[in-house]
């Protein structure tokens, strides 16, 4: 009876079956823990990633595997990709702690498996290679995130983010589909690998195809929050509680790069030069309009919303920039130059929505650029990091985010767009502004507020932690160059 | 040759010591943030004489070499080296760097530690742009010494600092963007190196040679700065406290001008020679046109600040006769700046500490209060005039001549300097210092105290000793001076 059924190789896939279960397990737990004590629920979530990256690291066997009928792939750029992925919800977790404390309506066991079915619907976005999976893992992250942002309840802000979050979330994972669809019609499959020797061995209706590549780039446009899909992204990160805008703003990059990659380049390839072009117009787009956006903001998260667009822009040229002409001699080098690009934002990114949770309190939320007045005389210490995470997040050396801008300008030079690369760095001079006026504001300014800083002693390392992080890789970014193009190298 | 990693010393040091006098935190702990700085400042200048005792002469080429892997992914090294260009700068920074320390003694009072440490910093810094011999090891450092110069002139700045700040690191930014462009595609073109004496021997077409001149040229020429984009000097300096002031006229400037040696004129000489005429005429409009706009200031470190781009419109100019007086004149005249417009700014900074106004029509027979400063304000606005026996004087000199050679009307616009120049310093200088007594606040001035004075002697020593004797400056110039002389009058085209 059961002749037809083999049992899928379940090792690539441990770590997400062990997230599972222990969400799972956690959401039972959660039940019998009372309020007060919700550093249990709290110690479990975090264990859990810990255990994750373990069981990432002990079955990566560095090749590339498919299981589950091809549907899912664990190669090397999964196994970094999860691995920062861990490592920020990690932090996440731990910078939002105290924030979620002081406002009891989010202080439920629910915030952390939440966040924990978030991180699993990007694991499985990271190892998608079908249609199917792809938009699994995007519909399980999104749930999750609409309902972690809608979790203050009272906020009307929160709810309206939510509201706006919810609908144009499903309009773009409409899109998406009937982008797939129409790619399954030109194809005749809806695995990624399989689509690719589809359209390498020819004979495909061109039309139906690129008609189909349009509405799934806008579907990817609209979850990497890129001009002229980026509506909900200044919205949603102003009115979601800062802990929540913390977690959409960072490890969700990861995953969408993961999907531009696994749909663009490992299935689409051979239509590259159709695809190039469209990004390109909307890296530039969101590059002008991002930055150019973000200097009317007097809300700082708003700002950063802004400054979130403007950076995927800049991601982007790295993906654009891979095949020319039909040559894809500078692939890996554009890839990887992305990918490090990816990682260095969320870095920057985490730091300073940190910052923000770190100078909130209770009733207070510390999200408008004036709260910043004066940091330098209230805390230098903070002041300076801040500062430093403003200035690479400008891509000002020595930091982390000089060598990300660097990295995806030589491979634009390389492949010949020096127009693209003369927008990009006129547009990031633009950028710069906005981040000197927060400098600005610490230090030229007297403040206005001089209560102390309150935050605990754990979240006052970590983010010290978080802003060494930006100025040592700034110093020594070979590390992360290199894993990023060495796990290319080995899964492209 | 010495075994110890000189040039290293030369970077690590005060930026080491600027992180220490950080963390000595608040102000009640100034005193000991100023000994450290002083300390720091002094280690790092003394780490800096071996390399002019040491100094090979008949070496043109690069000097304590030291050679590292960095960011191996893309070629970066870490690549420090001096010639004779190069290693007088650094020794001037290292000094200019206790100057400015010893200046901000007493007048600085808030937040003491942050403000020496911004210098130690940017000393160290700037150490780095003139010792890198790799482009992105070079752009990094160029561009991160705009960090300390924004928070100096935005927190201890006068009125309208926020915007002189912002003026200052975006004008600057802009220019050093568009040369990180051409770095870039020096790296690509040049098959993955970023080394710049690489770049020296690389053969390039013409078309390529012209984009990449004229990005360095924006890149430099704002740093220079040369007209029309130099607006945010006047600016910068009228708002940045004295120390700041010092640092930008004595060193800061002097990053454009050694940009031109190092990157365009070796990198791209038949654009160079192409585009000569484009440059010359920049630099004579800013000698001649900016002497004017320096005549009708109110403001004295206005007047400077314009001086100074004059100044430098020398510099830019002896660069672009290709020939070795010229070079040397204009490498003489940077030096000669470096300690006269940093006295300069110092002597007004004197005279603001205790009257709190920088206009001149606020002044008055200050002679009468102060003698012993008036004396030695009279040298160094000599020496600004370029009166000879001056270091101001050898320097103008020796473009001039190399000028004469090279076109008589361009020597003859460029000499006329020495009148304006002349006209807008001792006009200052009289209406300052002579006359009567102004009002109750120049009444009630006191002369230099012991630091002031110590630190004005010093400068007026070394303007002295560079116009008796400039010997010892010009003789270490002259072998890497002829080097790249003779790389840039070989053509690149193949």
């Amino acid at each position: 009876m059961f002749d037809n059924f083999v049992v899928p190789n379940l090792l690539p896939a441990a770590p997400e079956i062990f997230l599972v279960v222990m969400a799972l397990a956690i959401l039972m737990i959660d039940l019998f823990v009372k309020d007060s004590r919700r550093t249990v629920t709290f110690v479990l979530s975090q264990l859990t990633l810990i255990g994750c990256a373990v069981i990432q690291f002990s079955t990566s066997t560095g090749e590339i595997t498919y299981t589950f009928s091809n549907m899912f792939v664990d190669d090397l750029m999964a196994d970094l990709l999860k691995l920062f992925l861990y490592m920020t919800v990690v932090i996440v977790l731990f910078y939002s702690r105290a924030y979620i404390i002081d406002r009891s309506e989010m202080n439920k066991g629910e915030y952390y498996v939440l966040a924990l079915f978030a991180t699993l619907g990007m694991m499985v976005m990271i190892s998608a290679n079908h249609f199917v999976t792809v938009y699994i893992g995007i519909e399980l992250l999104s749930l999750s995130l609409y309902a972690m942002v809608a979790m203050n309840r009272d906020s009307v802000t929160s709810t309206e983010a939510a509201m706006k979050y919810f609908v144009l979330g499903a309009l773009a994972s409409g899109l998406l589909l009937y982008g797939m669809s129409m790619i399954y019609g030109a194809t005749g499959t809806l695995e990624i690998t399989g689509i690719a020797e589809r359209l390498y061995g020819g004979g495909v209706n061109n039309t139906v195809l690129v008609f189909g590549l349009v509405f799934l780039v806008a579907g990817l446009a609209f979850k990497l929050g890129v001009v002229p899909f980026h509506m909900w992204i200044p919205d949603v990160y102003h009115g979601a509680p800062t802990s929540v805008t913390l977690l959409i703003g960072s490890a969700p990059k990861l995953a969408a790069f993961a999907i531009v990659m696994r749909l663009l380049v490992n299935g689409l390839i051979t239509v590259a030069q159709d695809w190039q072009n469209m990004l390109i117009i909307l890296a530039v787009l969101s590059m002008a309009i991002g930055n150019l956006a973000a200097i009317a903001q007097t809300n700082l998260k708003r700002m950063l919303a802004y400054s979130a667009i403007s950076h995927m822009g800049f991601m982007l040229l790295g993906i654009v920039t891979g095949v020319v002409s039909g040559d894809a001699r500078y692939a890996l080098n554009a890839y990887s130059s992305a990918m490090f690009y990816v990682i260095a934002y969320v870095l920057m990114s985490l730091g300073t929505f940190g910052m923000i949770l770190l100078m909130a309190r209770a009733g207070f939320e510390a999200d408008n650029l004036d709260d910043f007045k004066g940091l330098n005389k209230r805390s230098p210490w903070f002041a300076g990091i801040m500062m430093m995470l403003m200035f690479s997040m400008a891509g000002v050396p020595f930091f982390i985010g000089f060598f990300a801008k660097f990295s995806v300008l030589q491979a634009v030079i390389a492949a010949e767009y020096t127009w693209l690369a003369i927008v990009a760095v006129l547009f990031s001079l633009v950028g710069a502004f906005y981040y000197l006026r927060v400098v600005k504001l610490m230090y030229f300014d007297a403040p206005e507020d001089e209560t102390p800083i309150a935050a605990g002693a754990d979240m006052r390392l970590l983010i010290s932690a978080n802003g060494a992080a930006v100025a040592l890789l700034g110093l020594f970014p070979q590390v992360i160059m290199s894993l990023c193009a060495f796990s290319l190298l080995r899964s492209l | 040759m010495s075994t110890y990693p000189l040039l290293s010393f030369a970077i690590w040091i005060p930026i080491v010591a600027g992180t220490v006098v950080l963390l000595t935190g608040s102000d009640r702990n100034a005193p000991l943030a100023r000994m450290i700085a002083l300390v720091g400042a002094i280690v790092g200048f003394l780490v800096t004489i071996p390399l002019w005792t040491g100094f090979d002469l008949a070496n043109g080429g690069m000097q304590f070499v030291e050679l590292g892997s960095w960011i191996p992914r893309f070629n970066i090294n870490y690549h420090l080296g001096v010639d004779g260009i190069s290693m007088l700068f650094v020794i001037l920074n290292a000094f200019i760097t206790i100057i400015v320390v010893a200046a901000g003694w007493e007048v600085i009072q808030e937040k003491v530690a942050q403000y020496n440490a911004a210098f130690l910093i940017m000393s160290g810094l700037m150490n780095g742009i003139y010792t890198s011999l790799d482009g992105v090891l070079f752009y990094v450092f160029f561009e991160a010494s705009l960090i300390p110069m924004y928070l100096i002139i935005g927190v201890w700045g006068g009125p309208n600092r926020v915007y002189a700040a912002f003026k200052f690191f975006l004008y600057t930014l802009f220019g050093s963007l568009l040369f990180l462009l051409a770095l870039l595609y020096l790296f690509i073109h040049s098959g993955g190196s970023f080394a710049i004496l690489d770049w020296h021997k690389l053969p390039i077409e013409l078309g390529p040679q012209i984009w990449i001149f004229l990005a360095f040229l924006i890149a430099f020429a704002v740093k220079v700065p040369m007209w029309p984009v130099h607006t945010w000097l006047p600016d910068a300096h009228v708002e940045a406290p004295t120390g700041g002031s010092i640092v930008l006229a004595a060193i800061a400037l002097k990053l454009g001008a050694y940009g031109f040696l190092r990157f365009s004129l070796p990198i791209a000489p038949d654009a160079s020679h192409e585009l000569a005429g484009l440059v010359i005429a920049l630099s004579l409009i800013a000698v001649v046109y900016i002497g004017f706009v320096a005549l009708v200031q109110a403001d004295m470190k206005k007047l400077v600040a314009y001086s100074s781009i004059a100044h430098m419109g020398f510099v830019t100019l002896g660069f672009f006769m290709f020939s070795a007086m010229g070079v040397e004149g204009a490498l003489v005249q940077m030096i000669s700046h470096g300690f006269v417009s940093g006295a300069m700014f110092f002597c007004i900074g004197v005279m603001y500490d205790r009257v709190h106004s920088r206009q001149i029509a606020d002044y008055g027979g200050v002679v009468n209060t102060m003698p012993k400063f008036a004396a030695l304000f009279m040298l160094f606005s000599m020496a600004n005039a370029g009166l000879p026996a001056t270091s101001g004087f050898v320097g103008e000199f020796m473009v001039i001549l190399g000028a004469v050679k090279f076109n008589f009307w361009i020597a003859f616009a460029a000499a006329s300097t020495m009148v304006v120049g002349a006209a807008y310093t001792l006009w200052m200088y009289k209406r300052v210092i002579f006359g009567d007594v102004a009002n109750h606040h120049v009444a009630e001035l006191t002369d230099v105290n012991k630091r002031e004075f110590a630190i004005l002697g010093v400068l007026a020593i070394c303007t002295l000793w560079m116009g008796l004797y400039p010997q010892p400056f010009t003789e270490v110039m002259h072998a890497s001076v002829n080097e790249l002389l003779n790389h840039v009058n070989i053509s690149k085209i193949q």
